[in-house]
C-alpha cells in the first residue's frame, strides 16, 4: 500500500514540477501572431486583385498561415508562387486551380470615359488617376492588371490589353532538349524562390 | 580523458543510433528533405537527448530506485523526454517560425522517438555514472545529427539528379539509407567496448 | 622593388600567373593575313536606338530630315548611356521598330538612314590635338557625346570607366589585344595596320585616369601583332612606362578579370570592378576609336566586323558603318544563299545565333559568322545524361561547379543556383565546350540568370504595389475618421442650438456622404 503511494506522489510531484516549468517557457516564449503570415505575404504578387477569394493578398496570406486556405488560390502568381509557399509551409504542392493568364494592364479608352471616379475608387493600388469629369487614365507602370476597375465602369470604357513585352525584359528559355524538359517537370519540392 | 574520447567516437560513430541500431528512423527519413530542416532537427534532437539522458539517470537514481519504483521507469523517462520536447517546441517556434514549419509534426513527434528513450533506458541498463550518460547522451545525439544531415545532403543532390521515376523520392531515399548504413558498418571494428 | 623581382621571375618563366581553367578551341583566324577591307556604304542604314550597356536613346531627328556623317540623331535617356551618330549623309526614311542582333528575335525602335552617296560628313565637332593640355572631364565628355562603348563585344560605355577617382587611383592601363575568341581577326589586323593609332588612344586614356603604366596584352599567336605594336612603342617616345606582353593563347583569356590576373596576378573579386585594384581595361578597337573621337573629331559609326565561317568562300576583315545591314555583308562576300546554314552574331564561343538576317551591325558586332550546320563544333540537340567526369569544372575559369549549377537550373531551384554563384558566371562557354555529353550548360545558366531576374523583378513590383495598397488603406482610414471626426463635430455645434433644426446638418452629412 505504502508502494503504490509513493509511485502516485513521486509521479504526480514529477509532472507537477514539469508542468510548472512547461507554464513559464510558455510566457518566455509567447509568440505574438503569426510570423509566417509576413513571409506569405511577401510571396504574392500583391496585385490584390481577389481572385483567391479574399479581399486582397494579406488576407489570403492569413488565411494560408492558419491553415483555412490551400496554398493554390493566387492566379496570378503562378506556379511560382503556389510552389514557393508550399514550400515553406512544408506541405505538398497542389495543381493551379485556374491557369495564370499572360500579364495584361488596364488601359482607358479615354475619349468614352465620362469621369465617374468610380474606377480611381476600385483601384487597390492607386494607378488610376484623374478627378471628376476628367478623363482617367491608368498609369501602366503601376497597373497590377487585377481586372477590379472593369466591373465598375458604368460605360465599359476599360479595356484589359497585354503587357508589352521588353526586349530588356527577355530572358532565355530552356534549352530545347528532351532531357531539360524531363528535367524539369520532375522538379516537386524545394522549386521556386530565389 | 581516454574513456570520454572512446564513448563519445562509440556513440557517434560504432554505436550509431540510426544507422546501426535502427532506433530514430522516422525523422530520419521524415525531416532529411532539406539540410537546413535537417540541421534544425539535429540541434533540437541534440537538446532533447543529452538533456533527457542526464534528467533520467537522476530520476533513476535518485527517484525510481531508492523508492524501489524502478517498474515506473518507462512513464517516467516519457514524461521527461515529452516536457523537454514541448519546451523545444515553443522555443523553436519563437526564434524560428520557418524552421517550426519546416519541422512540423516531426517536432512534437520527437516525443516517440525511440532513439531519445533508447538512449536513456539503455544508460540505466548499463549502469553508467552520471557523467559517462550524458555523454552517451551527447555522443548519440551527435551520431544523429551527423547521419541525419550527411543523408539531407546527398538527398538533396539526388533530388535534382535525372534518376529512374521508380526510383524518385522514398525508394531511393531508403536504398541510400542503406548504403550509408553499409558504409558506417565498416567502423564496427573501430573500437572495441 | 617586389614588382621588379616578379617582372624578372616571370620574364624567367619562374613565376607565371595564370587564370584557372580555360580551353584551347580551334583558332581558325583564316582572315588574320588579309588585310582590312572598307565595305561599300550600304543603300539603308538601320540604327537601333540602343546599341550599348544601359538606357536605350531617343531619337533626335524626324522622318524627311538630312542627316550627316557623324550627326548626332538619337539622345541618350539617363547616365548609363551613350548616343547615337548617323553612319554616313542621307535622309531619314523611317523611324520605327526593327528586328536587332539579340537572341529573342525582338525588335527596337530603329531610325533609317538612306543613303545619297555623298557620304558628306558633319564638322560642327572640333578636333581637340591638344589633348595632353586639356582637363579629363573635357575628354571624357568627348568620349560620351562621340558614343562610344567598349567595341570588343560588351558594348560598355566607355566614358563611365574613364574618370579619376581618389579612392581608386589608376595605376596600370591594360590595352586588350587578346582577341581569343576564334575566327575573330578585328584586333589582330587593327594592331598591324593602326599601330600608332592605337597608342595614341592609349595615351589618351592615360593622360585621362592618371595612370603612368600601361600593359598592352598580347596572345602569342599574333606575333606579328605583338612585333608591330613593339616597333610603334618605341617610336613613341613618350610612352615609357608601357610595354607589350605575349600571353600564352588560352579561351578565354581576353575576358577583363581573366586577363587582369594573367598579367598582374590580382584577382577582381566577385561584384567589384577592376578599378578597385587600380586597373582599367580596355579593348583596342576601343582605343582607336577613344584616338578617332579625341584627336580627329570623328564619332564611332563604323567599327571592324569579321565576316568568315566555313561557309563564306571570301572571308574578310571588313571596316563596317553602323547600321549596314547584315544580309548586305554576307552578300558583298558571295554569299547570297543564306538556307541551311547557321549564322552567328559575334565569335563560336560567346557569340549568338542570328533569328534573322535583316539585323543591321551594331556597336557589339564584333564578327558575323555563317558556318555549316554540319561543322558547328556543338550542336547541342542530343543532351546526354552527365557523367560526373568534371571536365566542366577544370575548364570554369572562375572556379565554379557548372554540372551542379546546371542541374539547379534546370530544376528550377534558384536559390541553390545562387549559393553555387550562378552570377559570377561570365558565360564563356568552356564548359559547354568541353562537355562531353553535349550538356548546354550555358543555356541552363543563361536561363537560370533569366528567371531570376525576372523573379527580382517581380519582388521589386509586388513591394512597390503593397506599399500603394497600403497608403490607400491608410487614406481610406484616415478619410473615415475625418469624417467621423466631423460629424461628431457638426452634430456638437448644431445640438445645442435648436432641437428643431438639429435633422438638418445631420442629411447634409449624409448627402455628403453620399457624393
Amino acid at each position: 500500500m505504502t508502494q503504490l503511494l509513493y509511485a502516485l506522489l513521486s509521479l504526480g510531484a514529477f509532472a507537477l514540477v514539469a508542468g510548472i516549468v512547461l507554464a513559464v517557457a510558455q510566457k518566455v516564449f509567447h509568440v505574438e501572431g503569426d510570423p509566417m503570415v509576413e513571409k506569405i505575404d511577401n510571396l504574392l504578387p500583391q496585385t490584390q486583385c481577389g481572385q483567391c477569394g479574399y479581399p486582397g493578398c494579406k488576407p489570403y496570406a492569413e488565411a494560408v498561415s492558419g491553415g483555412v486556405a490551400d496554398v493554390n488560390h493566387c492566379v496570378p502568381g503562378g506556379e511560382r508562387t503556389m510552389l514557393a509557399i508550399a514550400d515553406l509551409m512544408g506541405v505538398e504542392p497542389k495543381d493551379l486551380e485556374a491557369e495564370a493568364t499572360a500579364p495584361m494592364i488596364a488601359f482607358v479608352r479615354e475619349d468614352e470615359c465620362i469621369g465617374c471616379t468610380l474606377c480611381i475608387k476600385a483601384c487597390p493600388v492607386d494607378a488610376i488617376i484623374g478627378a471628376p469629369k476628367q478623363y482617367h487614365t491608368v498609369i501602366s507602370d503601376h497597373c497590377t492588371g487585377c481586372t477590379l476597375c472593369i466591373e465598375p465602369c458604368p460605360v465599359d470604357c476599360i479595356d484589359m490589353l497585354m503587357k508589352p513585352e521588353l526586349i530588356e525584359h527577355w530572358s532565355w528559355p530552356l534549352p530545347d532538349t528532351q532531357r531539360a524538359r524531363l528535367g524539369h517537370d520532375r522538379r516537386e519540392t524545394h522549386a521556386g524562390h530565389a | 580523458m581516454t574513456e570520454i574520447a572512446l564513448i563519445l567516437l562509440s556513440a557517434v560513430l560504432v554505436n550509431n543510433y540510426v544507422l546501426t541500431k535502427f532506433l530514430g528512423i522516422c525523422p530520419f527519413l521524415g525531416t532529411s528533405g532539406k539540410v537546413e530542416t535537417a540541421v534544425g532537427m539535429s540541434f533540437a534532437v541534440m537538446f532533447v537527448m543529452t538533456l533527457a539522458s542526464t534528467a533520467s539517470w537522476l530520476v533513476q537514481e535518485y527517484l525510481l530506485v531508492p523508492l524501489d519504483l524502478e517498474y515506473l521507469q518507462t512513464i517516467f523517462f516519457i514524461l521527461i523526454i515529452a516536457s523537454l520536447v514541448q519546451f523545444i517546441e515553443m522555443m523553436i517556434h519563437k526564434t524560428s517560425p520557418v524552421l517550426y514549419q519546416g519541422l512540423g509534426i516531426f517536432l512534437p513527434l520527437i516525443t516517440t522517438n525511440c532513439a531519445v528513450l533508447g538512449v536513456a533506458i539503455l544508460n540505466v541498463q548499463q549502469e553508467q555514472t552520471f557523467l559517462t550518460s550524458a555523454l552517451y547522451g551527447f555522443g548519440a545525439a551527435l551520431g544523429f545529427a551527423l547521419v541525419l544531415i550527411l543523408f539531407s545532403g546527398i538527398r538533396e543532390r539526388i533530388e535534382i539528379a535525372p534518376v529512374p521515376e521508380l526510383f524518385k523520392g522514398s525508394p531511393l531515399a531508403l536504398i541510400t539509407a542503406g548504403m550509408m548504413s553499409l558504409a558506417f558498418m565498416g567502423f564496427s571494428g573501430l573500437v572495441k567496448i | 622593388m617586389p614588382a621588379m623581382l616578379r617582372k624578372l621571375a616571370q620574364r624567367l618563366g619562374i613565376l607565371q600567373h595564370s587564370f584557372a581553367g580555360g580551353v584551347h578551341p580551334e583558332m581558325y583566324k583564316v582572315t588574320a593575313a588579309r588585310p582590312v577591307e572598307v565595305a561599300a556604304i550600304a543603300p539603308i542604314h538601320i540604327l537601333p536606338m540602343k546599341q550599348h550597356i544601359g538606357e536605350a536613346c531617343s531619337p533626335l531627328v524626324k522622318v524627311g530630315d538630312r542627316v550627316l556623317r557623324g550627326q548626332k540623331i538619337a539622345k541618350s535617356e539617363g547616365y548609363l548611356s551613350v548616343p547615337v551618330h548617323a553612319p554616313t549623309s542621307g535622309r531619314v526614311v523611317r523611324i520605327e521598330e526593327h528586328a536587332i542582333p539579340h537572341p529573342s528575335g525582338m525588335g527596337l525602335p530603329c531610325i533609317f538612314i538612306e543613303s545619297d552617296g555623298d557620304d558628306e560628313s558633319d564638322t560642327t565637332l572640333e578636333p581637340l590635338t591638344n589633348w595632353r593640355e586639356l582637363n579629363p572631364a573635357i575628354l571624357r565628355e568627348r568620349a560620351r557625346m562621340c558614343g562610344l562603348a567598349g567595341l570588343g563585344g560588351a558594348v560598355f560605355p566607355t566614358f563611365i570607366k574613364l574618370v579619376q577617382d581618389k579612392r581608386f587611383p589608376i595605376e596600370t592601363v591594360i590595352l586588350n589585344g587578346i582577341e581569343c575568341e576564334p575566327w575573330l581577326t578585328n584586333d589582330h589586323r587593327l594592331m598591324l595596320e593602326k599601330p600608332h593609332d592605337i597608342l595614341t588612344g592609349m595615351a589618351i586614356v592615360m593622360h585621362m585616369v592618371g595612370a603612368k603604366s600601361g600593359i598592352i596584352a598580347i596572345e602569342d599567336n599574333k606575333p606579328d601583332a605583338a612585333e608591330s605594336m613593339r616597333r610603334a612603342l618605341a617610336e613613341a617616345s613618350e610612352m615609357q612606362g608601357v610595354h607589350v606582353v605575349v600571353l600564352p593563347t588560352r579561351y578565354p583569356q581576353g575576358s577583363e578579370k581573366q586577363l587582369i590576373y594573367s598579367l598582374t596576378g590580382k584577382e577582381v573579386e566577385a561584384g567589384r570592378l577592376p578599378m578597385h585594384i587600380g586597373v582599367l581595361c580596355q579593348n583596342v578597337g576601343t582605343s582607336k576609336a577613344l584616338f578617332e573621337a579625341v584627336v580627329q573629331a570623328r564619332p564611332l559609326t563604323e567599327r571592324l566586323v569579321t565576316v568568315s565561317g566555313d561557309a563564306v568562300e571570301n572571308p574578310a576583315t571588313l571596316s563596317v558603318r553602323l547600321g549596314t545591314p547584315v544580309r548586305s555583308l554576307f552578300a558583298s562576300r558571295g554569299l547570297d544563299d543564306l538556307t541551311g546554314l547557321h549564322l552567328l552574331h559575334g565569335g563560336p564561343m560567346m557569340g549568338e545565333r542570328l533569328k534573322s538576317v535583316d539585323v543591321p551591325v551594331v556597336k557589339s558586332t564584333t564578327g558575323l559568322l555563317a558556318m555549316r550546320t554540319e561543322t558547328m563544333m556543338l550542336a547541342h540537340t542530343e543532351e546526354q545524361p552527365c557523367i560526373r567526369c568534371g571536365h566542366c569544372s577544370e575548364a570554369c575559369p572562375v572556379h565554379l561547379v557548372p554540372n551542379l549549377l546546371a542541374d539547379a537550373c534546370r530544376s528550377d531551384q534558384f536559390d541553390r543556383a545562387e549559393n553555387y554563384q550562378l552570377f559570377d558566371c561570365i558565360e564563356c562557354g568552356s564548359c559547354s565546350y568541353v562537355c562531353p555529353a553535349n550538356i548546354p550548360l550555358v543555356h541552363y545558366f543563361r536561363y537560370g540568370k533569366g528567371q531570376i531576374a525576372q523573379t527580382r523583378r517581380e519582388q521589386v513590383f509586388a513591394e512597390a504595389s503593397r506599399k500603394r495598397s497600403e497608403a490607400r488603406e491608410r487614406r481610406i482610414e484616415a478619410e473615415k475618421t475625418e469624417k467621423a471626426a466631423r460629424r461628431s463635430r457638426v452634430r456638437r455645434d448644431h445640438a445645442p442650438a435648436k432641437p428643431v433644426e438639429s435633422a438638418e446638418p445631420e442629411n447634409n452629412d449624409a448627402t455628403q456622404e453620399k457624393s
